[in-house]
């Protein structure tokens, strides 16, 4: 195979506390530190594993959202990408959308695999793996926490509920990725120097035909229902005796 | 007025309890008419369990070799292809609607709502993100189909003892070939499931190992219970992934919740925030679990863990 496109999405980062802007028109991002949504780390690095075992022969890393996504970009190709691309849109763009444009790139440049995160840790819908199968008519393997390329085909171990599922499909394809599938590398200095110098090519979603619609608006956001803080007891068997007494056991 | 489908989920002899849940949605969004669809290769039993389920107008059954196992790709286009009378079309929030409905919803050309946890209108729902750290309102447009996923914890259970028409339909759509299921490596366990028990107990990374582990075990079969587990414990070994619990695992409401050894983690406590009781057990005593918890007890997990599996034996 000679191409894999990686979808990179800049979010805010895992380790900080979500908090909702009193005016609830969404989440405080000023100041916040922002990053590569890490689902989408572990797809760049599964691509790259794929390349270093010379089954593929360029990835490349695809954001589509505001300008400062060259940063998550920027990282990706510290980390190994060879080249990016970013689709420029104002403020915020639909799941739907999102598929459109990955199937525009990945007919345009011929991927054999398109390697994207099983969801973005914003958001949380899980939606563009899916539809862009469906717009590209290729097959989908998501929540991938194993993989193996072998020629024109792919065997993809999925998370189910139920346990582990395999499938095996043909490529091209696409392949959402789940937690476990590997550890992202490290970024080193020298990497990141080099990075510099790669391409990163900026395109602006209405350059590639895309509209928006019809989409899903969202209102006011609002914390969720804390929980209170309850009571502390001493031992077990206090705590056996206050079960008992709600009647769970 | 709205006329809502459901695809049912199912393993091919056993409806899952998600569907009924499902059912509890589109009641919520003033269905006139709620009707489920059950693909499968052979599926008299499932569309019967379905029949039963309150509030469900008709069963509609599509039975073709292809659909022995649940392939997205194949499943998606024979759903999209009868949704012409439906304004409404769900799939549960599990790993099977999340694989197959944003599916069927690009197969329609429109965007979905994904875990709905509140029916504010039959437009108008909220939703869930950042791990359950935001709730936000959504409204879908009305002069399109709307395709969406239900969280299920979220919903109890519809009640029994309906006995809907099933009719066969037959959808001879093109299905691809370009999939093929090769097998599923399932859990074996006794125990409840995890998803709907009404107990669950779990255990995080404090355990140490996969033998301290079959202490979680050994309280869970004292209690009925399910068992549950933190990522890190996942991750480590102790136990395999589907039962991790959290924002990437399964996210459940069980009446009662003993989580031992979790610190608990944003990303966990997502997956529990809807459960009746919380009981935490964790030897440090400053354990985020402890804000969330309603009974807490700071103690080794080796000490209480034996102490109250025999107290409660």
């Amino acid at each position: 195979m000679e191409k894999i496109i990686v979808g990179i999405k800049r979010v805010v980062d895992y380790n900080v506390r979500v908090r909702v802007r009193s005016d609830g028109s969404g989440v405080e991002t000023d100041g916040v530190k922002m990053s590569i949504n890490p689902f989408d780390e572990i797809a760049l690095e599964e691509a790259l594993r794929i390349k270093e075992a010379g089954k593929a022969s360029e990835v490349i890393a695809v954001s589509i959202g505001t300008p400062e996504a060259q940063q998550q970009l920027r990282t990706g190709l510290a980390m190994g990408a060879d080249r990016a691309i970013l689709v420029t849109v104002d403020g915020t763009v639909d799941p739907l959308s999102i598929a459109r444009v990955f199937k525009v790139l990945a007919e345009k440049e011929g991927a054999g695999l398109v390697l994207l995160g099983k969801q973005a840790i914003d958001g949380d819908h899980s939606q563009v793996p899916q539809m862009l199968a469906a717009l590209w008519g290729r097959p989908q393997a998501t929540f991938a926490s194993g993989m193996s390329i072998d020629g024109s085909k792919a065997r993809v171990q999925r998370e189910v509920d139920a346990g582990i599922e395999t499938v095996e499909v043909e490529l091209p394809a696409v392949i959402s990725v789940d937690l476990r599938l590997n550890e992202p590398r490290y970024v080193k200095l020298p990497d990141i120097m080099k990075a510099k110098k790669k391409p990163l090519e900026e395109i602006s979603i209405a350059d590639l035909g895309i509209e928006a619609g019809p989409v899903v608006t969202e209102g006011s956001y609002a914390s969720p229902e804390g929980r209170q803080r309850g009571v502390r007891v001493d031992d077990v068997s206090a705590l056996v005796n206050l079960l008992n007494e709600k009647g769970l056991v | 007025m709205a006329r809502i489908l459901i695809v049912a989920e199912h393993d091919g002899s056993a409806l899952n309890p998600s569907t009924s849940k499902c059912v509890s949605c589109a009641a919520a969004i003033d269905g006139v008419e709620i009707d489920v669809v059950v693909l499968g290769a052979s599926v008299a039993d499932i569309a019967n369990q379905c029949a039963a389920i309150d509030g469900v107008s008709r069963v509609r059954t599509i039975e073709r070799p292809e659909n022995e196992h649940p392939i997205a790709a194949v499943q998606a286009p024979q759903v999209a292809a009868i949704c012409d009378d439906y304004s409404h079309v769900l799939g549960p929030s599990t790993t099977f609607g999340r694989d197959l409905m944003p599916h069927v919803a690009a197969l329609l050309g429109v965007n979905q709502v994904s875990d709905i946890m509140s029916v504010e209108g039959p437009q108008t729902f909220k939703r869930p993100v950042y791990a359950g750290n935001a709730i936000v309102t959504v409204e879908a447009p009305d002069d399109a189909k709307l395709v969406a996923t239900v969280r299920i914890a979220s919903w109890p259970a519809a009640a029994g003892g309906n006995a809907a028409p099933v009719e066969a339909v037959t959808v001879d759509t093109a299905v691809p070939s370009h999939t093929q299921y090769i097998g599923l490596e399932a859990t074996a366990s006794d125990r409840p499931d995890l998803q709907t028990a009404a107990r669950v107990v779990a255990g995080g990374r404090a355990f140490g190992s996969a033998e301290k582990f079959e202490l979680l075990y050994e309280l869970a079969d004292v209690l009925g219970a399910g068992v549950g587990a933190t990522r890190a414990a996942v991750d480590a070994g102790y136990c395999p992934n589907d039962m991790q619990v959290g924002q990437t695992g399964k996210i459940i409401a069980p009446e009662l919740y003993v989580a031992i050894g979790i610190s608990g983690a944003i990303q966990h406590m997502t997956g529990i925030k809807d459960a009746g009781t919380i009981v935490a057990i964790n030897k440090d005593e400053d354990a985020l679990i402890f804000e969330a918890a309603d009974i807490g007890l700071v103690a080794d997990l080796f000490d209480a863990l034996p102490e109250l599996i025999e107290a409660l034996r």
